[in-house]
């Protein structure tokens, strides 16, 4: 097999397993996977994004590149495609590969010792690879999250999200591959998506405070609302690609934070505005 | 004029506090549930069994629970007794071996049960 190994310090890089979970459906995680994955190749790691959805293709679509598919995920664990048969190269970013899953209703297709070998055989090519899990604690997400080294948890500031959230944190704590070999645990991290200021301080929704000590995981990033989320998946482009865009920035805020740095948080605060409005206008 | 009202009058209670209390109540439950050592129906059978070598109770009348108060837990055993009637404790010695009336399936107390 032809892979694009080779470049000599790749052995010295332990590839990292990345998950984008959150229990609860509708939360951001496609949206965050395509974000994250394009971030971390916009800094310039050889990153891949797997959709595990299996049964629910939609990765595909948000990177823009669901003409593009020819075989998926289970033709690979399955043997009948190889890896470089299946990923599909990005084509605003050449360090960013997509790998889309299948749209078979066999449930059980994904099977574990299948994912470990594909996972294997990944990091030898790539630096990160984000597994964007389906929803639910079902057998879909399970293996999603079972070979993760990190988690990124995907919460909005809402209860049934941060209940979700939180079950799924003592899943990873207890069933992922890490807590089974009682090796050093998955890295969880919260990412919370969809804050809108302004309703926090009007006191119309959970502060980033509150749900950080409710979950009691360290924070990795604060995606405010923003209709530029919408528009992005409307042209199959990940957010972090449109640099107006708040949602986008944060994003990237939260990639370099994911690799070490400290930036501060931005958008938690609501946009400033006059006090005539404050007390008359209306957004 | 809402606006207005809401900014000098302030409602104590937002809806964003009764939410995080509502999930920190919660996931304290949820979590304490999850966590449950398997020894607690255990626990409880062996104190129906003693409790009832004195008191005629019944099975629901003990409840054992792990909850968490501030940063503790706390083992919480709740047994009523109100209007049972005393037994004649039986015989130091004698145990479980001593025919209980009440006794039933209650005598074995040291069952291995596990889940």
């Amino acid at each position: 097999m032809s892979l694009i190994c080779g470049e000599g310090d790749r052995e010295e890089f332990l590839a990292k397993v990345v998950v984008v979970t959150s229990g609860k459906g509708g939360v951001g995680k496609t949206t965050t996977s395509a974000a994250f994955a394009a971030g971390l190749a916009l800094r310039g790691h050889k990153t891949v994004v797997i959709d595990f959805d299996v049964g629910l293709r939609n990765l595909d679509l948000i990177m823009g590149c669901e003409r593009r598919v020819v075989f998926d995920f289970i033709n690979v664990i399955n043997g009948d495609a190889n890896l470089n048969q299946a990923l599909i190269r990005d084509k605003r970013n050449d360090n960013l590969y997509i790998f889309p899953t299948s749209q078979t209703r066999d449930k059980d297709a994904l099977k574990r010792e299948g994912v470990e070998r594909v996972l294997d055989e990944l990091k030898q090519q790539f630096d990160y690879i984000v597994c964007d899990s389906p929803a639910g604690i079902e057998h879909g997400a399970i293996t999603a999250l079972y070979f993760a080294d990190s988690a990124v948890i995907v919460t909005n500031p809402e209860v049934s999200s941060v209940r979700d959230s939180d079950r799924i944190i003592g899943i990873l704590s207890s069933r992922s591959r890490r807590a089974e070999r009682n090796d050093p645990p998955v890295e969880i991290q919260l990412l919370l998506t969809r804050y809108d200021p302004g309703r926090v301080a009007r006191g119309e929704m959970l502060t980033v405070e509150d749900v950080g000590e409710i979950l009691s995981i360290p924070l990795l990033g604060v995606i405010p609302e923003s209709e530029s989320v919408l528009r992005a998946s409307n042209t199959g482009t990940p957010i972090v690609f449109d640099e107006e865009s708040a949602a986008g920035r944060a994003y990237l805020d939260a990639v370099a934070r994911f690799l070490g740095e400290q930036r501060e948080m931005r958008f938690v605060e609501p946009e400033r505005r006059g006090f005539f409005r404050l007390l008359f206008g209306r957004a | 004029m809402m606006r207005l009202l809401n900014f000098l009058f302030p409602a104590r209670t937002t809806s964003a506090s009764i939410a995080k209390e509502r999930l920190k109540i919660v996931l304290a439950h949820e979590r304490a549930g999850s966590k449950a050592p398997d020894f607690l129906p255990k626990l409880q059978k062996e104190l129906i069994d003693v409790v009832g070598r004195y008191v005629e109770i019944r099975d629901d009348m003990i409840r054992v629970n792990l909850g968490q108060a501030g940063g503790t837990s706390m083992l919480e055993i709740n047994i009523e007794i109100e209007g049972a009637k005393a037994k004649n404790p039986p015989p130091i010695g004698g145990l479980a071996a001593a025919s209980s009336p009440a006794g039933g399936s209650r005598n074995h107390g040291s069952r291995p049960k596990r889940r």
